[in-house]
């Protein structure tokens, strides 16, 4: 054997690799050293295997790639000398992972050594099986591991019990032959064996339910003996860890214990006494200690205990939560999570423990105590509880704002008794945290306002105030800017003020400042700018004086390069330029927002996040959504969510109540919400006034059309003799609907997956009843229809007259068109709109088809 | 039961690596930057537990070196940190006064040790005399087969 032929011993590559200063030249010593190894493997060098191993792993644990060292493992497991054996099963376990095939080869050596008399080289079998085996090997080696079990050395019995631990976690089906030998395990007395045949018994319960029940019935009482003796043994140096005698065996007995007590009183109540011991005795001044105790709480707090013993537990971990280890007091915040489901009162009383716990510098504790005390809120304390986390939230840090903000939210909102104190909570928390506030918060928020009229005034007035100290908290702008808006004159004039409100003067131009300032301000986003807009056009109708001065501010934004900001711009100058008439009616109050969906997310959780999904497929608030004739519509404002009505559904084809276009022609305006304009038809709409509800802002238009391709209408009326601008589309939150230019624009009457109607109108000035509607039909299928029919019905107080159409064949893809002229008549022209019933009746690929439509999206004015 | 071992040094270098559970060698690299990542940039006053994808990490540092165990949700924090401590003082005894070069040079060693006190995930011996006992004699076994080796070898070559 030439020594100089394979190359550095191990050590001195070792230091070759620490003295290397870069990574280049790691890299480099690592490819020799490597070149080095696979030239004696491809020479079968025998002599320095070892070695070559050796130095593989150390490569490897580097993080280089040392795949053609596996067979050398294989090679030298199967030699016969120990060393070899050793540093084979060792590169085995380090270099493969139980995913490769090559394990499979090794199956055969397994099964050689697992019978070898040498002992310690079965050792080394079971280690590996242990620790890597595969399911096949473990199913093919599951009969020598079972006879092992019941060698007489203890070494391998404890090596054979976990290496069955493994074998049954992959093939639970084999845990039956386990089970009378893992009993039988339970009566040694070697330590080692102890615990590895408690664990043992452990899984076998884990895994099957029949195990559970065999050792419950006949291991109990050698498990209570068994902790009995080692909880009271005398001081061994061998096994003592601080004081007590291994205190590993304690636990996984208790472990044990808990497994067979779970949902079994008699087991329970007989090791009663045991718990009650162990749990007193021990000492808490120690980890190891402290270790038992837990376990001890566990296993309490798992079985069916009396109530004196879940009271010792919970003890116990109030003294855990006083303790300064932080270990501890981590662990005591996990276990009295668990505890408040079994005992909610006795955990009560360390709530001001927990508080401080909130307020920990560690960042797990945090966490841990605030959801702790997140489950301890009730009616009762909610008050005092809210303040000192409200307090906290002054001083926290950032990245626990976000987390402790949703949880006082969230606790405010399930808990709250009186709008005030909600409010205020609200306010305060907005001011703190206004920017880590989630946009579904704040809604909520402004639906309770709206729906508290008496608190109206002082939610406008507290904000203002908040709003001077905190103008940077984003959430709290909007509302304020939102408030401001709506309810500006209380806000002037000091209505309904509280008794706990100190005097306070806002002129009408100081709220227009507020307003001026958040739109010029560069931190504001355009949401927030937008609804500024909005706000100072309420504002320019609830205090005319200002209106000149509202006018300049809005004209500068007219060339903003942010559409969504130049399109209003535009628009409210036009309304406070021409529509001086019907600007007030536009900017009424609001409706009573539907405070039903802010209730329906206390009741349940899921609720909200449905409400919320839906708001994540419509268009982000800010965009809007153009429509055919290119005018855009605001898009659907998260309100909606909280709105959550029946738009689960499609929105259904209401029957043309024309009352509803009464309201909203502004005959009746208390009712009906500034902006809700007469669209006529927009389903949602319809469907809330018919049921009666107050009248809903709601945006679903973009819903509608996602759902049915009915197109919004946006056809005001007027022609030179209706002065009334009918504001189309919906609003919400303050949004103002766009003023359109007075025209008749053609609508998509009917909109199916096969076929699509548009109707465009034509008058005659001197008949303004009588209406020509051209209706285009194109097929959008990819077969043609022939025999092709259409056919309309109409209100009573309408004629309808039928031209014949140009065709009744109707290309396929929209590659030619159908007209066809229908004259109306509005016997209640002005007073009533127009709606039809259609059917479409056509043939295709010799089939007859049938299709069925309802018209309501007619101008208004027709 | 754990599922893996790691052992890092303060600069992020794998000292020790022991998988239980079924890591592909991929995965192992990712696992191992990642808990280097949280677990090195931890202050000395934390707790020792820090919550990782579903599963706990129990480490505890000595000297240069953190020690890290992956468990699961439901096993007990505090014994796992008794077992590091365990397995600590089992190498002092071994090397006398271990530090981390030696466990750098002698890294099959600690595996071998490592070996005696854990299998499949679950704790093997309570006893550290016992698992020094054990070591002791396979390493005896070792250095025997090596002198006879080596007599075999100077037989031959004294022969030729």
């Amino acid at each position: 054997m030439n020594p100089f032929s394979s190359g550095t011993r191990l050590r001195d590559m070792i230091r070759a690799i620490r003295a290397c200063k870069t990574a280049a030249e790691e890299r480099a010593v690592v490819r020799k050293e490597c070149a080095a190894i696979r030239s004696a493997i491809s020479e079968s060098d025998q002599g320095y295997r070892h070695r070559n191993i050796a130095k593989l792993m150390f490569i490897h644990m580097l993080g280089y790639p040392t795949h053609f060292g596996q067979m050398e493992c294989l090679k030298l497991i199967a030699s016969a000398g120990f060393p070899e054996k050793r540093i084979g099963y060792l590169g085995l376990m380090l270099l493969l992972d139980e995913r490769q095939e090559v394990l499979m080869l090794v199956t055969n050596s397994l099964k050689q050594d697992l019978n070898h008399s040498n002992q310690y080289i079965v050792g080394l079998a079971l280690c590996a099986l242990g620790n890597i085996c595969s399911t096949e090997m473990a199913r093919d080696l599951a009969p020598e591991v079972e006879r092992l079990l019941l060698s007489r050395d203890p070494n391998i019995k404890k090596k054979a019990a976990l290496c069955s631990i493994r074998i049954i976690r992959k093939v639970p089906d084999l845990a039956e032959n386990f089970l009378s030998l893992a009993a039988t395990l339970l009566k040694e007395k070697h330590h080692g064996v102890l615990i590895s045949g408690v664990q043992l018994c452990t899984d076998l319960c884990k895994v099957s339910e029949d195990a559970s029940n065999y050792l419950r019935k006949n291991c109990t009482e050698g498990l209570v003996r068994i902790l009995k003796d080692v909880s009271s043994s005398p001081y061994s140096p061998e096994f003592d860890i601080a004081g007590i005698t291994d205190p590993f065996l304690h636990i996984r007995v208790l472990r044990l214990m808990r497994m067979c007590g779970q949902g079994d009183s008699d087991t329970s109540e007989y090791i009663n006494d045991i718990l009650a011991q162990v749990a007193s005795k021990t000492e808490l001044n120690k980890n190891a200690g402290n270790a038992i105790l837990y376990e001890c709480v566990e296993t309490i707090m798992g079985i069916e205990a009396t109530s004196g013993l879940r009271v010792l537990a919970i003890n116990i971990l109030g003294r855990f939560l006083s303790n300064r280890d932080n270990n501890i007091r981590y662990v005591a915040l996990n276990m009295l999570i668990k505890a408040v489901a079994v005992d909610s009162q006795a955990v009560q009383r360390h709530r001001t423990t927990i508080l401080e716990c909130v307020k920990d510098s560690d960042a797990s504790i945090r966490k841990r105590a605030l959801e702790l005390v997140y489950l301890l809120v009730n009616d009762i304390n909610v008050k005092p509880l809210t303040k000192e986390l409200i307090d906290y939230l002054e001083v926290v840090d950032h990245d626990f704002k976000g987390d402790l903000t949703a949880k006082i939210c969230s606790i405010v909102e399930k808990f709250s008794q009186e709008k005030k104190w909600y409010i205020d909570q609200m306010f305060k928390v907005l001011s703190l945290a206004g920017n880590y506030v989630k946009d579904n918060v704040w809604h909520a928020l402004i639906v309770v306002i709206s729906n508290a009229p008496d608190l109206q005034g002082y939610s406008v007035r507290s904000l203002y105030k908040a709003f001077y100290t905190s103008p940077e908290q984003v959430s709290l702008v909007r509302v304020t800017v939102w408030c401001i808006g709506e309810y500006g004159e209380m806000l002037v004039n000091n209505i309904g003020v509280l008794e706990v409100e100190e005097p306070m003067t806002v002129t009408e131009s100081d709220a227009v400042d507020v307003l001026e300032a958040r739109l010029i301000s560069h931190s504001s986003d355009t949401a927030t700018r937008s609804m500024s807009l909005i706000a100072l056009l309420k504002l320019s109708s609830r205090f005319p004086p200002t209106s000149g001065r509202v006018k300049e501010i809005i004209t500068v934004h007219k060339g903003s390069f942010v559409l969504e900001l130049q399109q209003r711009a535009i628009e409210f100058n036009s309304i406070i330029q021409r529509h001086q008439n019907i600007k007030s009616s536009l900017v009424e109050r609001m409706p009573v927002l539907d405070e039903s969906t802010v209730i329906v997310k206390r009741a349940g959780p899921s609720q909200a996040s449905i409400s919320t999904e839906k708001s994540n497929q419509q268009p982000p608030s800010g965009t809007s959504l153009k429509l055919p004739n290119g005018v855009a519509k605001p898009a659907a404002a998260p309100l909606v969510d909280l709105l959550d009505l029946s738009s689960d559904d499609t929105p259904v084809s209401a029957p043309t109540s024309n009352d509803f276009l009464h309201d909203l022609l502004g005959i009746d305006l208390t009712n009906s919400s500034s902006g809700i304009a007469p669209a006529s038809g927009t389903d949602i709409l319809m469907d809330l006034l018919s049921i009666g509800t107050p009248p809903v802002q709601s945006n679903t238009s973009p819903e509608i059309s996602s759902d049915k391709g009915l197109s919004l209408i946006t056809k005001p009326a007027s022609n030179s003799v209706h002065v009334v601008d009918l504001l189309d589309g919906l609003t919400s939150n303050g949004y103002l609907p766009e003023v359109h230019i007075p025209v008749y624009s053609s609508i998509t009457a009917f909109q199916s997956s096969t076929l699509k109607i548009t109707f465009s109108f034509t008058k005659q000035p001197d008949k303004p009843q009588v209406t020509q509607i051209l209706a285009t039909f194109i097929n959008l299928s990819f077969d043609a229809y022939t025999d092709f029919v259409f056919q309309a019905a109409v209100p009573k107080f309408v004629k309808l007259h039928l031209d014949p159409a140009s065709s009744n064949h109707l290309p396929s893809n929209g590659n030619g068109a159908v007209t066809q002229t229908v004259t109306v008549t509005n016997g209640q022209h002005g007073q009533k709109s127009l709606a039809m019933r259609i059917r479409i009746a056509y043939k295709v690929n010799n089939q007859e088809k049938l299709e069925l439509g309802q018209i309501n999206n007619f101008p208004p004015g027709l | 039961m754990i599922h893996f071992v790691i052992l890092l040094s303060r600069q992020g270098k794998v000292r020790l690596t022991k998988w239980y559970s079924p890591y592909q060698q991929k995965e192992r690299a990712t696992v191992i930057r990642e808990l280097s990542g949280l677990i090195l940039s931890r202050g000395p006053k934390l707790c020792n537990f820090v919550e990782w994808k579903g599963y706990k990490v129990v480490y505890r540092r000595y000297a240069s070196l953190y020690f890290c165990m992956c468990i699961d949700q439901d096993d007990n924090e505090l014994e796992i940190l008794e077992i590091i401590h365990h397995f600590v003082e089992i190498l002092d005894r071994y090397f006398g006064s271990v530090c981390e070069l030696d466990l750098i040079f002698n890294f099959h060693k600690a595996y071998y040790i490592l070996d005696e006190i854990l299998i499949a995930g679950e704790l093997q011996e309570s006893s550290k005399k016992t698992v020094a006992r054990l070591i002791a004699a396979q390493d005896t076994m070792v250095e025997t087969a090596k002198e006879e080796a080596g007599s075999i070898s100077n037989m031959i070559s004294q022969a030729m």
